[in-house]
């Protein structure tokens, strides 16, 4: 099992494993999207309090647990990069960075969306904004740092450094700003005290967290394919692949 | 602890001799103070209220400007590389070079806040807890921002991205050191924030030098 997944840390054996799995990945997310969305839309009731309007946190719920994950997912690679100097690791870190960021996006604008009927406000400088905001800006450093550096060896291990003090940083940051001001509604969905939410909301909810989870993996899956094949350019294997040969014989032609 | 204390005073040294430096970032620093209240306006009230948080800003962005000379200098004429390679843990002598960052960068802010507060009319026990937050709250930019100095040493359009790493990251000193200040003047005392402030000096102190030193290692090695 190990010699296995240390076969799969070199990016030539990874390369075909991520093409395989990636739209098998990218299958279930759009299923499961389209059942959670019917669910979400069409089969669970109208909210007593909240409306139609409600029905916003289908797609704000899990884009902002997604967020968060795949900041951890990062951090996880980065650990792993640096202690086992993996080549592979630095890449999926990269890979993960712009889905993340635009599920923090997509978390802020959701959010806003939902706030205006309900709160009556775009924005407010609630804990749980504030620090998906910040986390947001982490997600654009690391970036900016990964990017910014032309050597990608150092872009992989600065950027591992920045994510683990980022991942160190974010329940500090999360519970200073939820000391320093409060208005979002308590979590609806808890692991101890069980939800107290409809069955059907929290299924809709649950399959679209799932659906996004899938999305977030095939993207990353490809994403890094794509890193692989500019990283290792000059390798022969690369050269070897039928992709390419057809490609540069096209070029030929 | 010989090296640590050889490499604060060579810093020391150093900056003394380009005093022009040091000088820059501190009168930076009350230039901001001075800009805000001519923006807002010169009603007390509200610049009572706001005063604590804009100071605390502007020392956020004072000790940032210096951030990028922090290892600069060194890693270009070689001698970071030197400390690298000498038999010294490279964790001590950065954590040396973080301290003469904070006496050069910070510590003049934390003196010159009071005085800055009463141009907000802030009244004598809040510019005592301002002082008080800046001066637990300074070591930690100066920690923090000791890592994104590391990260970015040598990278093109390094200032700007130092800049982009380091604030976000800067949140919680800026929550609990203006928050301090805002409760002591709504009567709430502020033990509770310069509690957090101090635990976060110490979470700071033991991490920052370590990753810090791995960062260097990361941008010598390239």
């Amino acid at each position: 099992m190990i010699r296995k997944l240390f076969y799969f840390s070199s990016p030539q054996n990874f390369y075909p494993l991520a093409g395989k799995l990636w739209p098998l990945f990218a299958c279930l997310a759009t299923v499961l999207t389209v059942w959670g969305l019917w669910l979400g839309m069409f089969v669970a009731p109208t909210d007593v309090q909240q409306g139609e309007g409600y029905r916003i946190i289908y797609v704000h719920v899990p884009v902002s647990w997604m967020s968060m994950v795949i900041y951890l997912a990062m951090a996880f690679w980065a650990l792993l990069g640096l202690t086992f100097n993996t080549r592979l690791s630095g890449m999926l870190t990269c890979a993960l960075a712009p889905t993340g960021a635009i599920f923090a996006f997509l978390s802020l604008w959701t959010g806003a969306l939902w706030g205006k009927p309900m709160w009556g406000t775009w924005w407010v400088w609630d804990a749980r904004l504030t620090s998906e905001l910040i986390l947001f800006f982490l997600y654009l450093g690391f970036i900016a740092l990964t990017s910014a550096i032309d050597d990608a060896r150092r872009a992989d291990k600065a950027g591992a450094i920045l994510a683990l003090v980022g991942a160190l940083n974010v329940p500090v940051i999360y519970f200073s700003v939820k000391w320093w001001n409060t208005l979002h509604q308590g979590a609806s969905v808890s692991l101890t005290k069980g939800s107290s939410m409809q069955q059907t909301m929290l299924e809709a909810m649950l399959i679209m967290a799932v659906a996004f989870w899938m999305y977030a993996i095939a993207m990353t899956l490809y994403r890094v394919r794509s890193i692989i094949l500019i990283r290792e350019r000059h390798s022969q294997w690369v050269a070897d692949l039928p992709e390419v040969k057809a490609l540069s014989l096209e070029a030929r032609a | 602890m010989s090296a640590f204390a050889a490499v604060l005073k060579r810093d020391l040294v150093l900056a003394l001799r380009r005093k022009n430096e040091v000088i820059t970032s501190v009168f930076f620093f009350v230039v901001v103070a001075a800009l805000f209240p001519l923006g807002i306006g010169p009603e007390m009230n509200t610049l009572r209220l706001v005063g604590p948080g804009i100071l605390w800003v502007g020392a956020l962005l004072a000790s940032m400007l210096s951030l990028g000379r922090m290892f600069a200098a060194d890693y270009a004429d070689g001698s970071l590389e030197q400390m690298a390679l000498s038999p010294h843990s490279l964790s001590v002598l950065v954590a040396s070079k973080i301290l003469a960052h904070w006496i050069l960068s910070g510590l003049p802010l934390v003196l010159l806040a009071p005085v800055l507060g009463l141009q907000f009319d802030l009244s004598a026990n809040a510019l005592w807890i301002l002082t008080l937050s800046l001066l637990l709250g300074t070591p930690v930019l100066s920690l923090i921002g000791a890592v994104g100095a590391a990260l970015t040493l040598g990278v093109r359009g390094g200032d700007v991205l130092l800049t982009l790493l380091v604030l976000p990251l800067y949140v919680p000193a800026l929550v609990f050191g203006a928050g301090a200040v805002q409760a002591e003047i709504s009567g709430l005392g502020a033990s509770a924030h310069l509690s957090i402030l101090s635990a976060m000096v110490l979470v700071a102190a033991v991490f920052s030098p370590w990753a810090s030193a791995a960062a260097l290692r990361v941008a010598l090695e390239s």
